[in-house]
């Protein structure tokens, strides 16, 4: 079922236009942009919910279509539409889209209307990549993005912000501008600039691989896969908590998005040729940097760290998919499982780390450090605050019962039938992420309170409380039941095996 | 001569009419009434504009007057129409500029239009003559501006340089035109590329090089660049605004008029040359620009790697690559023309906002020509939805159909190196807090212009079609 208006160009434009209003209110009356930023951000997540109402599974290929011409010369079109992939994302991008405005009502208030602005036009620009089905679309919102984050990091950022966004701008826009090079290619190639028509393309050997690394320079750094993941720890730690929850809980995402949508269907002799670089490079991610996580004293850097460690999961669980499929003779069904637990665990971390990084930010709002030292015995002071932090750092550490568990365990599931080693090397986040996530719980939340400044701590007010709990019911609900998730993204995986069984060449 | 062949060039004859009259009309206004001057100056664009509409040579059309050397075509009509605005807009910015530092004098406005009447011949030139009118013309009425205000010792060495070098220049172009048609026997472009039997005539190949080597000067290209960043400097920052945009317009015209029409024949010899000046410019400029610490310096460098990414799409020599080098030209002239009238913002009485640390803090200041810069710089380091974007994508695309596609990541890596210094601006506009709360006062049109002109940026790259089409269309 489709709605009769373009719903996806309300939830890109809605946010885009609407980032004018909080700039309307002007930076003497903050309290009106927040209400203003709120509303916007409240509308379009209502409206992205009939999104998924909307959705049928049933339906194989694209739905809410909106297709007009946009360049006439180069048959670039402005081109929309959904698969099971994409929804989740979309509503998550939505969902954080309130959050992010509420978690800044009291911890932001240097130029609230210029901030509230940046991550209005933020959310309208991510809704738009999930939603993009022109090559050149998608590019223009993937870069487009680049933009209010680097605004974010560097305008309300910490000490080393500058150094942070200009790292972070330069990093995305070096691997993405490889990409534009693949897209005009493949335009010349096949004419067109429908990423529909290219996932039916032919294309020889040496193109797809070209391509493909064209490709990984983009997703790669922006997922990001070690060794181009250094941008990432300097962006989250110098960024506000609101910037650190977008870029950990979407624009991480895009990366994986990426791959699903590019790379995947595209390039499926050359990711089948190369697969074992994406395993090997995902394995280091997993252990790795678990094990670099495991060494941070700053929290938002260890979350950082984290993040690229559960990333690592993602791409493993995309590419172990052509192991599976030379194990078993060539086919491919088998091979669903991982993917699909790829994309769970995307949703999952998206949860996980925004509700990780708005626990840090409710300590940094109170004690203006991130250092694990500063802290110890929060529980002795804030109670309900401790059940919060404890709950999303077991659930980071793949506690069965919440979403970390479900993409996790599918993942390592699946693997087995590709490698037992991959399934051994992968299941080792299930330790390390225990050790890093609850050894940073026992140091901060338990023990005996460490020093004045927690003695005096505050618990959470109610507007803390609300946005925490949110995210604790998503966190749970996705764990306990993840049926409906799995199967918005099921049909979508099967066409996605399809594609990548047929050979290009 | 004929009625007929008269009309065609009746927006020139206009031009240079106004320019007279404008002349002449300085010497009976008082000071204090020089905005008559002004006023008479836009008049006089808008008609120009409104006669040059009025009879806009169609798609594919092609007349020539004059024994072949005018040409009016589809691509002249709209090159000509943009050079209107961006005199309007440059003389709107300008007015605030000159009056702050004392150089609001007559002779600007007329040296001005006389300058456009050479863009206006330049890009209607149909033989080796009328390019060179064209271009004397135009280079005469800038040496002669970057000189206006006298005093000043830099002016007046930027002058000098600017004269002497872009003699040179004119001199190689010209040593190259007359063997050229010591070769040929004419100076009709479209003649000489029947005329001549061009396989292996090491004398059209030698004429060649002095050719691009002269388009290399005007344009800027490295190995020639050296006047660029000295002139841009030494410059009034509204003389500067001029030169390092409306001249741009009619050099893609230049460079399309004498290497397509005239030479099109050894498109293979001038496109090895065409790659090494873009591929240079592009290294050299894109770097340099990085070390630099004062904003018109800066600029200048990011203009030189601006024309070797036009020159890109030259390369090629099909009608894709001359759109999409049109197209970049036009994109980058409204890019700099804004650039420069921010800088001209910021200007205040006598004192030249020209060091990168004058931009600290404008977002505290005036948020809304921060945004208007940073839309600017966005644009020029070719960040997406600005219109600088597509600029550069219909040049990869020119350079990757012409089956250079190293060429084209060079060209994509080097847009990164220059993104930096771009977002440089930016992060001092941003991140940096202010180091005077003073008031900026500009007059209202001002304002208006250069509003329009930052959110040109992003109202053209959204609503690319419209502009491609028509630099498409040109050269069908």
């Amino acid at each position: 079922m489709n709605a009769s208006w373009p719903l996806l160009s309300t939830l890109i434009w809605l946010p885009l236009i609407g980032a004018a209003l909080p700039l309307f209110a002007g930076n003497q009356r903050p309290d009106m942009a927040r209400w203003l930023a709120l509303l916007v951000s409240l509308v379009t997540f209502v409206i992205s919910l009939q999104l998924w109402t909307g959705f049928d599974s049933s339906i194989v290929g694209m739905q809410f279509v909106e297709k007009s011409s946009w360049i006439d010369a180069f048959s670039i079109n402005y081109h929309l539409g959904v698969d099971g992939f994409s929804v989740p994302l979309i509503v998550l991008t939505t969902f954080f889209g309130v959050i992010i405005v509420l978690a800044a009502w009291g911890s932001i208030t240097a130029r609230v209307y210029q901030y509230m602005a940046a991550f209005l036009a933020l959310e309208g620009l991510m809704v738009g990549v999930f939603a993009a089905l022109d090559g050149i679309l998608f590019y223009v919102f993937f870069e487009a993005m680049l933009i209010p984050m680097f605004l974010v990091i560097g305008i309300w950022g910490g000490p080393r912000r500058v150094y942070a966004s200009i790292k972070f701008f330069l990093y995305t826009f070096l691997g993405s501008v490889f990409m534009l090079v693949g897209l005009i290619w493949l335009y010349l190639k096949t004419g067109s600039f429908a990423i529909l028509d290219w996932h039916d393309a032919a294309l020889g050997m040496q193109a797809q691989t070209l391509l493909f690394l064209g490709f990984l320079a983009a997703f790669a750094v922006k997922i990001p896969m070690w060794p181009v993941h250094t941008w990432l720890p300097d962006a989250h730690v110098e960024a506000p908590t609101g910037g650190s929850v977008v870029l950990a809980a979407i624009m991480l995402k895009i990366g994986g998005y990426g791959f699903i949508r590019f790379s995947l269907p595209i390039t499926p002799d050359a990711s089948s040729h190369l697969d074992w670089l994406m395993i090997l490079l995902s394995l280091i991610a997993v252990v790795y940097i678990g094990f670099v996580a495991l060494a941070q004293q700053d929290m938002k850097k260890l979350i950082a760290y984290s993040s690229i460690s559960h990333m690592g999961f993602v791409t493993l669980g995309l590419f172990i998919a052509f192991a599976i499929a030379r194990n078993s003779g060539g086919d491919f069904q088998g091979a669903g499982l991982g993917i699909t637990g790829a994309m769970v665990q995307m949703i999952s971390h998206g949860f996980i780390s925004g509700a990780m990084f708005l626990c840090v930010g409710v300590l940094y709002d109170r004690v203006h450090s991130r250092q694990i030292n500063d802290y110890g015995g929060v529980a002795n002071t804030m109670p309900w605050f401790a059940v919060f932090m404890v709950l999303f750092f077991m659930a980071n550490s793949g506690l069965p019962g919440t979403s970390g568990f479900v993409g996790e365990f599918m993942v390592i599931l699946s693997s087995f039938k590709a490698n037992p080693w991959y399934a051994f090397l992968a299941g080792m986040t299930l330790i390390l992420g225990a050790a890093y996530s609850l050894w940073l719980v026992k140091r901060v939340v338990f023990g005996d309170v460490a020093n004045q400044q927690v003695s005096e701590l505050q618990d959470i007010n109610r507007r803390e409380a609300l946005i925490l709990t949110i995210l604790a019911v998503a966190v749970i609900a996705v764990g306990v039941y993840p049926a409906p998730l799995v199967e918005m993204i099921d049909p979508a995986v099967q066409q996605l095996l399809n594609h990548i069984g047929q050979s290009k060449v | 001569m004929s009625m007929m062949e008269l009309k065609l060039a009746f927006p020139e004859i206009f031009v240079a009419t106004m320019a007279c009259v404008v002349l002449v009309a300085d010497l009976y206004v008082s000071e204090r009434r020089r905005g008559l001057v002004h006023f008479l100056a836009i008049l006089g664009l808008i008609f120009a504009s409104i006669i040059t509409g009025s009879h806009m040579a169609a798609e594919g059309e092609r007349a020539v007057a004059f024994h072949g050397t005018f040409v009016r075509d589809m691509m002249g009509d709209v090159l000509k129409q943009l050079s209107y605005l961006l005199l309007g807009i440059i003389l709107v910015y300008s007015k605030h500029y000159l009056r702050e530092f004392k150089l609001y004098r007559g002779e600007f406005y007329a040296l001005c239009l006389f300058a456009l009447l050479g863009v206006m011949v330049l890009i209607s030139a149909g033989s080796m003559l009328t390019v060179y009118l064209g271009l004397e013309l135009i280079s005469l009425s800038s040496y002669a501006l970057v000189a206006l205000n006298r005093d000043n010792t830099r002016s007046a060495e930027a002058a000098m340089k600017y004269f002497v070098l872009g003699s040179l220049a004119s001199g190689l172009l010209l040593y190259g035109m007359s063997m050229l048609y010591g070769v040929t026997g004419t100076l009709e472009l479209t003649e000489i590329a029947n005329r001549v039997p061009w396989t292996d005539n090491l004398l059209a190949t030698f004429a060649l090089v002095f050719i691009v080597i002269g388009i290399g000067f005007k344009l800027g290209a490295v190995p020639f660049h050296m006047w660029v960043p000295d002139v841009y400097h030494g410059a009034p920052a509204a003389v500067t605004l001029l030169i390092s945009s409306l001249p741009k317009l009619a050099a893609f015209a230049m460079a399309y008029r004498l290497l397509e029409n005239g030479m099109g024949p050894l498109q293979e010899h001038w496109e090895s040359m065409l790659i090494i000046l873009s591929a240079l410019s592009l290294i050299i400029g894109n770097l340099v620009a990085i070390a630099q610490t004062n904003i018109k310096r800066m600029l200048a460098y990011s203009t030189i790697s601006h024309m070797g990414f036009m020159l890109l799409g030259m390369l090629a020599g099909d009608a894709q690559g001359y759109a999409a080098a049109m197209h970049y030209a036009i994109v980058y002239t409204l890019m700099s023309a804004g650039a420069f009238g921010v800088l001209i913002f910021l200007s205040k009485a006598g004192v030249e906002a020209e060091n990168l640390d004058d931009f600290k803090g404008l977002n505290q200041r005036s948020p809304w020509f921060a945004f208007v810069m940073l839309m600017l710089m966005a644009s020029m380091a070719g960040v997406p939805v600005f219109i600088g974007f597509f600029a550069k994508l219909l040049v990869i695309q020119a350079v990757i159909n012409a089956g250079h596609i190293w060429l084209a990541i060079l060209a994509v890596i080097f847009s990164v190196v220059g993104a930096y210094y771009y977002l440089r601006i930016v992060k001092l506009m941003y991140f940096d807090d202010a180091e005077t709360d003073q008031a900026i006062n500009v007059p209202m049109d001002f304002r208006a212009v250069l509003s329009l002109n930052g959110a040109s940026m992003l109202v053209l790259g959204i609503f690319s079609n419209a502009l491609i089409a028509l630099c498409v269309a040109s050269f069908s």
